[in-house]
């Protein structure tokens, strides 16, 4: 072993195999660092047999190893084959805890105890981080795991589940599911309630309970762990449990406070945040780089192509074109003046006002996710109420937002450099104006996940689209006379506030006098009458609230309050009172909207004098609505119940208009007054699905939709992310014969999805593809008529509803029994 | 407290609307009840007519104007067969099935007085009749449907809880295996009497069990009276309240299937009765045309 390496490769992913071998390759000395006893841990915990995924086609792999799509194991093997015949010089077991030194001479520090020296260092850890131990005597015994595989191969054993999330929960019903395993299941939770997982994964551990299939201990810790046996802390003292095997699955946590122990810094404060990095990976401790996931590239190809980029850097390499400069080439193809890809990029770099911070780097990421457009003078770029949820900046010329929807000719400008679009991203509603060029253009557009990933790190540009935000909500919600110097004085004195989903933003009877905009989820208004709160009226994001009490000098006439977690901006009444008095006009519309407003509000008082059950029945509905979701969607799918034969006619229609799988399940779901929501996409306005997805398969269509595209790797994120529960993983099943085939011969499965076994069976034999991908309903895009579900229900009990439109008293009045 | 988004899209979110397809009625009142106008509308017609239109020497099928009723009610009775296809091939298009349903109901309706004026009330024992008859038991059996349609839904979500079938019996599952833990130490005939009530399948139910939701023979119910409520240690007193979770989560089951009997049996006589009636139909028709 040499006294000091040339470079240290920390983390065996994919990431860091390429990086060591690109290493072992140009005869580098290097040592590759792993902390568990096999390579490659991300891709080594994936489930058995998964069909890994080379996303995106597009970008060629440039690395002294294989990789293409395949089976795990097939993956894994060629890994383990070519590491070895490479000559990488590998040390398993090797956790590194503290990185010291500078460029030259680094100190690695071991778990081990050992320490190794090294000239540079090549972070490549990965986003998975360290799972939470437990914090009791007897923690590191071998009867503890973080893990669970496969719940079905464990029998007949007492096995205890620590903690209330959703892994925890979702491991438990598995070792609780096959009856014929014979295993004791115990969960634990230190709190009484489990507030941080799934609903849909809260009931079904209840159901369990109540079963006797899962004993759930609330309030209860591990004080001991034993051989063989669980020590417990509960309310009523220490107790002794059997135990054979203790599932630990209290979190993990992130990689953040290791890396900047090492003294690198991030982009900012929140979770989305990278390490600040330098085009040649290097981070702001000079002579440590950090690549791969860690780095914001969350997909395989992407790791290892950093990996040989590294190393190519570290050699002294600086010809070296990124892999993604041919994409990036065909991109830009379609714009005008035969700019090469540093020039575009120096260009949307330095005309974009929100971009100028980002580091070449970042500007590529950025460009890999976006779409660039060239559009001659006139040309329309999008069309008041189009869905859409991306953004638009100006790298060259300036554009006209048509203003008044009736007569295209009123427009206002916007210049180069500037932003538009930024309300569908912020709101998740539809655009608001068509735009158009003013003059020859080009045009960036960001995907939602870029603009967020932008916003998320680059504080200036999150200022800066915040305060435009703002300024263009106020212009569109009070109507076309007004300008920016109108509200200049609200949009300087606007304060965004976060509120929790059900945290009161106005309460009845208060004399505070701001006045709200909701920028993001929406509200509910609520009145106390005869002692319970009465529901009056739903708020979706883009409308105002709490102008009441500052035009008339009131007190608060109801509760507002957040049905899902929200985001609203407060500008303090004064400001807003003086806006009134500068301009009649807009006084006049406050009114207008506040009448037709009290109406309402009157209407529902007066029922519920005389027709109290009625009102109490729709208030309750109208709360159990949004408790299940419809606060956050765009277009949900409801059952009546009174109606509902059970024929399932929908679920079969949903199948046959969607390749043989149905996305929906009718029975599952909740139900009130039979109204049922069936499990089924709500088509939120801000999809959780879309939060976390490596490569960005998950959109929102033209029908406003949320669908996911042939580019899903199958890696499960969004499943586990949809609080709904609404997305299966599924490979795509068999084509089945005729439905005449079926009707005269008997030929088939028939109408519907077709059993798990005919799938699998006739997949087989058919020798097809099995690579479980994500499937969620699309609300049938595409599809002439629109949603099969509900063309497909013989007794008009599926209906599908948005939210503005169904949570209204009439509505609800007529509907609910 | 508030206004909504003023910009709120009216072209296009009468589009999206339209997709939706929000209008939230039932089959039997879809449309403002328009196919029950139109059927009321051929009903009175006929009616009119057939006492209007003079035929010699009385009305029979073979008259112009039985011609044209049969002609009508041959036509109608292929449209209302082809739903059932309707049903299972999802094809593009701005079809909606519930509003085939309403037109189906309607129009089947109608053939009551179609189909009988056509025979002119001339019925015997041939062929002719046969095919009346089956006519009229394809559309019996249909309101028969449309009854338990509107009736049973209500108590087929109340007594569903919010569970899902596969919920249901694994609850069961899960009452079942804490009875055989519970069981080891009863004796010997009351140890027997639990492993008959878990030994029964709780799915082969005869058909009229299923109708009635009534099992005399449940081996449950008989379990429990092993367990006479007063003389009973602590192992049989568990046995016996577990015993009684499982009779009411079988209850909860048997009226799940019982429901959803009611819901589909009639489907048994609807449809291969309309298939007699379709060679029935053809039957009279050729015989018709032979004898002419
Ligand atoms: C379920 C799932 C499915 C996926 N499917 C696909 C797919 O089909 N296609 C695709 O392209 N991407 C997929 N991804 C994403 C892909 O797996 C990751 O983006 C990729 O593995 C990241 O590679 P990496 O080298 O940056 O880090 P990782 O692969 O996470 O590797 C990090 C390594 O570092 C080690 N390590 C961590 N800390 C230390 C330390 N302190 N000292 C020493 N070693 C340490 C770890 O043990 C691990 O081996 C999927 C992800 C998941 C979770
Ligand atoms: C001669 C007349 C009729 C014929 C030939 C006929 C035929 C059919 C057929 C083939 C189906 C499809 C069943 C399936 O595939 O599931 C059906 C369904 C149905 N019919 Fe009729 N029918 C007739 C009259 C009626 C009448 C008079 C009524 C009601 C009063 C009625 C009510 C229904 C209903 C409610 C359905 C079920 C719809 C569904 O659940 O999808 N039918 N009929």
């Amino acid at each position: 072993m040499p006294d000091q390496y040339r470079v240290a490769i920390v983390g065996s992913g994919p990431a860091g195999l390429s990086a060591a071998a690109r290493a072992a390759a140009l005869g580098m000395s290097h040592i590759l660092l792993e902390k568990t006893d096999h390579l490659s841990d991300t891709i080594y915990k994936y489930q058995k047999g998964k069909h890994v995924m080379a996303t995106p086609s597009n970008l060629v792999l440039r690395s002294d190893i294989d990789f293409d799509a395949g089976k795990r194991e097939f993956i894994l093997d060629t890994w383990d084959t070519q590491i070895a015949d490479n000559k990488v010089n590998v040390r398993l077991n090797s956790e590194v805890t503290a990185i010291s030194g500078e460029t030259g001479s680094f100190q690695i520090e071991l778990k081990d105890g050992e320490t190794i020296q090294a000239e540079a260092v090549v972070m490549a850890i990965g986003t998975q981080g360290n799972p939470n131990k437990l914090r009791c005597p007897g923690a590191d015994l071998p009867l503890i795991q973080y893990q669970l595989d496969d719940p079905g191969e464990y029998f007949d054993e007492h096995i205890t589940v620590v903690g209330s999330g959703d892994a925890g929960i979702e491991n438990a019903l598995g070792l609780a599911a096959d009856p014929a395993q014979r295993n004791v299941v115990t969960i634990l939770n230190r709190r009484a309630d489990f507030a941080r997982a799934k609903a849909a994964n809260v009931a079904l551990l209840e159901e369990a309970e109540k079963d006797g299939r899962i004993s759930v201990r609330r309030e209860t810790s591990p004080a001991e762990v034993r051989e063989n046996e669980l020590v417990l802390e509960t309310r009523d003292g220490q107790e002794t449990i059997k135990c054979d095997r203790i599932i630990a699955r209290t979190g993990s946590q992130p990689p953040r406070g290791f890396v900047e122990g090492c003294g690198i810094e991030f982009t900012g404060e929140d979770r989305g945040a990278f390490p600040k990095l330098s085009p040649s990976f290097e981070t702001t401790q000079s002579g440590i780089h950090v690549i791969g996931a860690l780095a914001g590239y969350p997909l395989i190809k992407h790791c290892m192509n950093q990996g040989y980029d590294v190393i190519e850097f570290l050699n002294g390499n600086q010809e070296l074109k990124p892999a993604d400069e041919p994409i990036l080439a065909d991109k830009f193809a379609a714009l005008p003046g035969n700019r090469s890809v540093d020039e575009w990029l120096e260009i949307f770099r330095n005309n974009i006002t929100i971009l100028r911070e980002l580091s070449p780097l970042q500007m590529r990421e950025l460009m890999l996710d976006s779409d660039v457009a060239a559009f001659s003078a006139g040309e329309i770029i999008f069309v008041r109420n189009d869905p859409g949820s991306s953004m638009f900046a100006i790298a060259e010329g300036s554009v006209l937002v048509e203003v008044n929807p009736d007569d295209p000719s009123v427009t206002v400008p916007i210049e180069q450099g500037s932003i538009f679009g930024e309300v569908g991203l912020i709101s998740g509603r539809r655009r608001g104006s068509t735009i158009r060029a003013a003059e020859p253009v080009v045009t960036l557009e960001l995907t939602r996940n870029a603009a967020l990933k932008l916003l998320a790190t680059v504080p200036s540009a999150n200022r800066a689209v915040n305060q435009i935000t703002i300024e263009r909500q106020l212009l569109q919600m009070f109507g076309a006379g007004l300008t920016s110097q109108d509200v200049a004085e609200l949009v300087q004195s606007a304060e965004t506030v976060e509120v929790r989903a059900g945290q009161n933003v106005i309460e009845e009877g208060g004399d505070d006098k701001d006045i709200y905009v909701i920028q993001q989820g929406s509200m509910i208004v609520e009145k106390s009458l005869g002692g319970k709160p009465i529901f009056l009226s739903y708020l979706p994001a883009g409308s105002y609230f709490g102008e009441m009490a500052v035009i008339d000098h009131s007190k608060r006439t109801a509760t507002v309050k957040a049905a899902i977690k929200s985001e609203v901006v407060k500008f303090p009444g004064e400001a807003f009172t003086r806006l009134l008095d500068r301009n009649p006009k807009l006084r006049e519309r406050a009114k207008a909207d506040m009448a037709s407003r009290r109406k309402v509000n009157s209407f529902v008082e007066e029922r519920k004098e005389s027709f109290s059950s009625a009102v109490d029945m729709y208030s309750e509905t109208a709360k159990f609505l949004i408790d299940n979701g419809i606060g956050e969607a765009t277009d949900v799918l409801l059952i009546d119940e009174t109606l509902c034969v059970g024929c399932d006619n929908c679920e079969k229609a949903c199948a046959d208009s969607h390749e043989g799988l149905s996305r929906l399940d009718r029975e599952a779901g909740r139900t009130y007054a039979h109204i049922h929501v069936p499990t089924s996409c709500r088509h939120c306005e801000h999809p959780h699905c879309m939060a976390d997805c490596p490569p960005n398969a998950i959109k929102r269509g033209p029908d406003g939709e949320v669908f996911i595209d042939d580019t899903c790797i199958g890696c499960g994120n969004c499943q586990r992310n949809c609080p709904y529960g609404v997305i299966r993983m599924d490979p795509k099943p068999p084509k089945k014969p005729s439905l005449f085939s079926w009707l005269l011969f008997g030929a088939g499965p028939g109408p519907g999805e077709a059993s798990y076994s005919w799938r699998k069976t006739t997949a087989e034999k058919r020798g097809l593809e099995q690579a479980k991908l994500a499937i969620k309903c699309d609300m049938c895009a595409g599809i002439e008529g629109g949603p099969a579900c509900v063309r497909a229900c013989p007794t008009g009990a599926a209906i599908r509803v948005a939210p503005e439109k169904f949570l209204t008293f009439t509505k609800l009045a007529e509907d609910v029994d | 407290m508030a206004s909504t988004p003023r910009d709120s899209s009216k072209v296009d979110f009468a589009f999206a609307e339209k997709r939706r397809d929000t209008d939230h009625e039932s089959f039997l009142s879809h449309a403002r009840m328009r196919w029950l106008k139109v059927s009321s509308a051929i009903c009175l017609i006929v009616i009119v007519s057939y006492f209007l239109v003079d035929v010699e020497p009385r009305h029979n099928g073979g008259s112009w104007y039985g011609y044209t009723l049969g002609t009508i009610g041959a036509g109608l009775i292929v449209w209302l067969s082809l739903l059932g296809i309707r049903k299972r091939n999802i094809t593009d298009g701005r079809w909606s099935l519930k509003a085939w349903t309403s037109a189906h109901v309607y129009l089947g309706l109608a053939l009551i007085v179609v189909g009988t004026m056509h025979t002119g009330f001339q019925l015997g024992w041939n062929v002719h009749t046969l095919a009346w008859a089956l006519m009229m038991l394809v559309i019996v059996s249909g309101i028969y449907g449309i009854s338990v349609y509107a009736a049973l839904p209500r108590s087929l979500s109340t007594n569903r809880r919010e569970m899902t079938r596969g919920q249901m019996i694994e609850a069961l599952a899960a009452i079942d295996r804490q009875l055989e833990a519970a069981a080891q130490p009863l004796g010997r005939s009351e140890s027997d009497a639990v492993i008959a009530a878990l030994d029964q399948d709780v799915f082969k139910a005869g058909l009229l069990a299923r109708l009635t939701g009534s099992y005399p023979r449940c081996a449950t119910a008989r379990a429990l009276r092993a367990f006479p409520e007063g003389s009973l240690n602590k192992a049989e007193q568990k046995v016996a309240s577990l015993l009684s979770r499982r009779k009411s989560q079988l209850s909860q089951i048997r009226r799940q299937m019982r429901y959803k009997a009611l819901l589909q049996v009639w489907l048994y006589i609807h449809i291969p009765a309309t298939i007699a009636l379709i060679a029935a139909l053809l039957a009279h028709v050729i015989s018709v045309f032979y004898y002419w």
